[in-house]
């Protein structure tokens, strides 16, 4: 299969979408030069810097019958479009009682590691979990990218696209065909018995190569990707846990009220899985600060595999004691 | 036409004397924001409306529902928290909706429809069937930024949407000289390049003419126009279990409530002044208004409570 980079890879699914369905729009504050010449600046727009006003045209076009995606740029901007993502985008179903259907695909780029400092190094797709109205997805590989950005198009609900900055230049086998990746459905990325890590978008990578350097130890690590954190396959994590016994999980968010901890709390939930582990779970997540700009204090700030390795460590110990 | 108007403005105010009293009561729920003595704005702005134009709506919703011509069954057995309400019983007062008939809904917060507005506007522009979207918010509402983001933008993409403000002339219990320099909301227009005009809010055929040169523009393609209606809120912004003190100047309510300024009282008068209504024949229209209502209350009474067993219905869409 012919290899391109994640962010072709989203280019791609856009491109077909938008071939496929002439109800698809898109608006973002950057020219798509590439879309608006193919489908021309009536479905192709761009915008002033007014991201209430553009999230909210997303959800109000939506809700009369088109696919708008709206590109809020960073996800630092749509910030400044709480309204319309908190009290409308997330709640317009559900309060009107599902009388009319929202398919609005919001995306943006996320994640840390680039030296643009705190305010647009952010991860905070569990603050989006918490509305409960939104689903969330979050992909690793550009595979997924495409699959899952054409998934959430297709969707009749409002999505939010974390794409990770770090991942952009990434490259891997892309299908060409019209291939989805379903909404809900976690991969295991690496098959392993003795632990299990839930590594999310960077670093489902980091926790793959940690992976492959404890191997000739005899660790053998499974590496588990939820893809979606809305609707989240929780059966699939749970599964792996009853079978290594040891849970972790690795994210750059901070890891107070993050998915980490939802992950973990989901799992410690279940009575067989519960009773399987071996050791308390662990979570490899950003310091509580806002991401600082020096690059040691950036990389101190940022999990890494020498952590996520640690963590390991310290949950093969744990049944050891 | 004026008699149907006249009729839709009846109907609201009644409907909200009534909520209020259904609220003391506490046989309907939450909160209510009384809609009286603005009733020539909805009705003179969606009387220019087809059926399959769009509206967005306010907290104080529930004329705008009426004028667009929503079922008051199903608005009651929504305040009444039933499941024959038109959000199932989960939205209420605040959060009704009727996407037939392209009412898209009451919103909690100041502004919030705004931007929703335009998406609609959106929508019509590249369906190109002349449809628009008429956008009521308050006097509050242009303290926001979605306020600011919604008419540049707008302006700037054509949309087929018009910009219905209504100045009752208090944001809660704050005078809306007291938030604001300029008491020509109107002039807000200029700066974004849309044509902004200035109406006696409390003047069905004012609102419903300066309405229908706004939605011929929209339907012609150029674009939104700025309404500023004024109008006065007669009653207090909202109740929960009792009405709240009044805190506004006692003359100044009076003189919004004279006869000659309030939108029915003028419309009556006017229409059997032109000897098109009677006095008999406004008489029965009332009593036909008061016995709709009574069907309503009796609809909404004898509709269940929503079964808790259904409590995650709706979330999310197929």
């Amino acid at each position: 299969m012919r290899e391109i980079t994640f962010m072709q890879a989203l280019d791609e699914a856009m491109l077909e979408e938008m071939a496929r369905d002439e109800r698809v729009i898109t608006f973002a504050t950057r020219r798509a030069s590439a879309l608006e010449q193919k489908f021309g600046d009536r479905r192709v727009r761009f915008t002033p810097i007014s991201e209430s006003a553009f999230t909210g045209i997303g959800l109000g076009a939506a809700g009369s019958g088109y696919r708008p995606v709206v590109h809020w740029g960073m996800v630092t901007f749509s910030f400044v479009a709480m309204d319309q993502i908190v009290n409308q985008a997330s709640k317009i179903r559900y309060m009107f009682g599902g009388q009319a259907d929202f398919p609005v695909t919001y995306r943006c780029t996320t994640g840390g590691g680039a030296q643009i400092a705190a305010q647009h190094s952010q991860s905070p797709y569990s603050m989006f979990m918490h509305l409960a109205g939104l689903k969330i997805v979050l992909p690793s590989t550009p595979a997924d990218a495409k699959g899952l950005l054409k998934a959430s198009i297709r969707d009749n609900n409002p999505v939010v696209v974390f794409e990770c900055s770090r991942l952009m230049g990434m490259t891997g086998p892309v299908p060409d065909r019209d291939e989805i990746v379903p909404l809900g459905v976690a991969d295991v990325k690496r098959a392993g018995t003795d632990v299990t890590v839930v590594g999310l978008a960077y670093y489902v990578g980091e926790a793959l190569a940690v992976a492959k350097a404890l191997e000739p130890e005899g660790i053998s690590v499974e590496v588990i990707d939820p893809r979606t954190l809305v609707p989240l396959d929780v059966e699939t994590i749970r599964a792996s846990v009853r079978k290594t016994g040891r849970l972790v999980v690795v994210d750059e968010a901070p890891a107070t009220c993050s998915a980490a901890s939802e992950i973990i709390a989901l799992v410690t939930e279940d009575p067989a899985t519960f009773r399987a582990l071996k050791a308390p779970a662990q979570r490899v997540c950003a310091a509580p600060v806002p991401v600082p700009f020096s690059p040691p204090l950036e990389k101190a700030a940022l999990p890494d595999q020498a952590r996520i390795v640690a963590a390991i460590r310290r949950v093969l110990r744990a049944d050891a004691r | 036409m004026s008699v149907e108007m006249l009729r839709a403005m009846v109907l609201i105010r009644e409907f909200d004397l009534l909520a209020i009293e259904l609220r003391k009561q506490k046989r309907v729920h939450g909160v209510v924001h009384p809609y009286v003595g603005e009733e020539a704005v909805a009705v003179g702005v969606c009387s220019t409306l087809r059926r399959t134009d769009r509206i967005t709506s306010t907290h104080r919703g529930h004329g705008h529902c009426i004028a667009k011509g929503a079922d008051i069954n199903r608005m009651m057995a929504e305040l009444f928290g039933r499941v024959d309400g038109y959000c199932k019983g989960k939205g209420g007062s605040m959060h009704i909706a009727d996407f037939a008939i392209g009412m898209l809904g009451a919103n909690g917060i100041v502004a919030g429809g705004l931007p929703i507005a335009c998406g609609a506007a959106l929508a019509a522009q590249l369906d190109g069937q002349g449809a628009v979207t008429a956008c009521f918010f308050g006097d509050g509402a242009t303290g926001e930024g979605e306020f600011h983001e919604s008419l540049n933008i707008s302006a700037l993409w054509k949309l087929p949407v018009i910009f219905v403000c209504e100045n009752n002339q208090y944001g809660a219990e704050n005078a809306v000289e007291s938030v604001r320099t300029v008491a020509a909301i109107e002039s807000h227009a200029a700066a974004y390049g849309m044509p902004g005009v200035a109406v006696d809010g409390n003047d069905v055929l004012a609102v419903r003419d300066a309405a229908q040169a706004a939605v011929e523009r929209a339907r012609r393609g150029e674009g939104p126009t700025l309404l500023h209606c004024r109008t006065f809120r007669w009653l207090f912004h909202a109740m929960r279990d009792a009405p709240p003190p009044e805190t506004r100047p006692t003359d100044v309510i009076a003189a919004w409530q004279a006869r000659d300024r309030d939108a029915i009282a003028r419309l009556e008068d006017h229409l059997i002044g032109q000897g098109v209504l009677t006095p008999g024949a406004l008489a029965s229209m009332r009593d036909e208004v008061r016995r709709d209502l009574e069907a309503a209350v009796a609809f909404a009474e004898a509709s269940p409570y929503p079964d808790p067993n259904d409590l995650l219905v709706d979330m999310f869409a197929e």
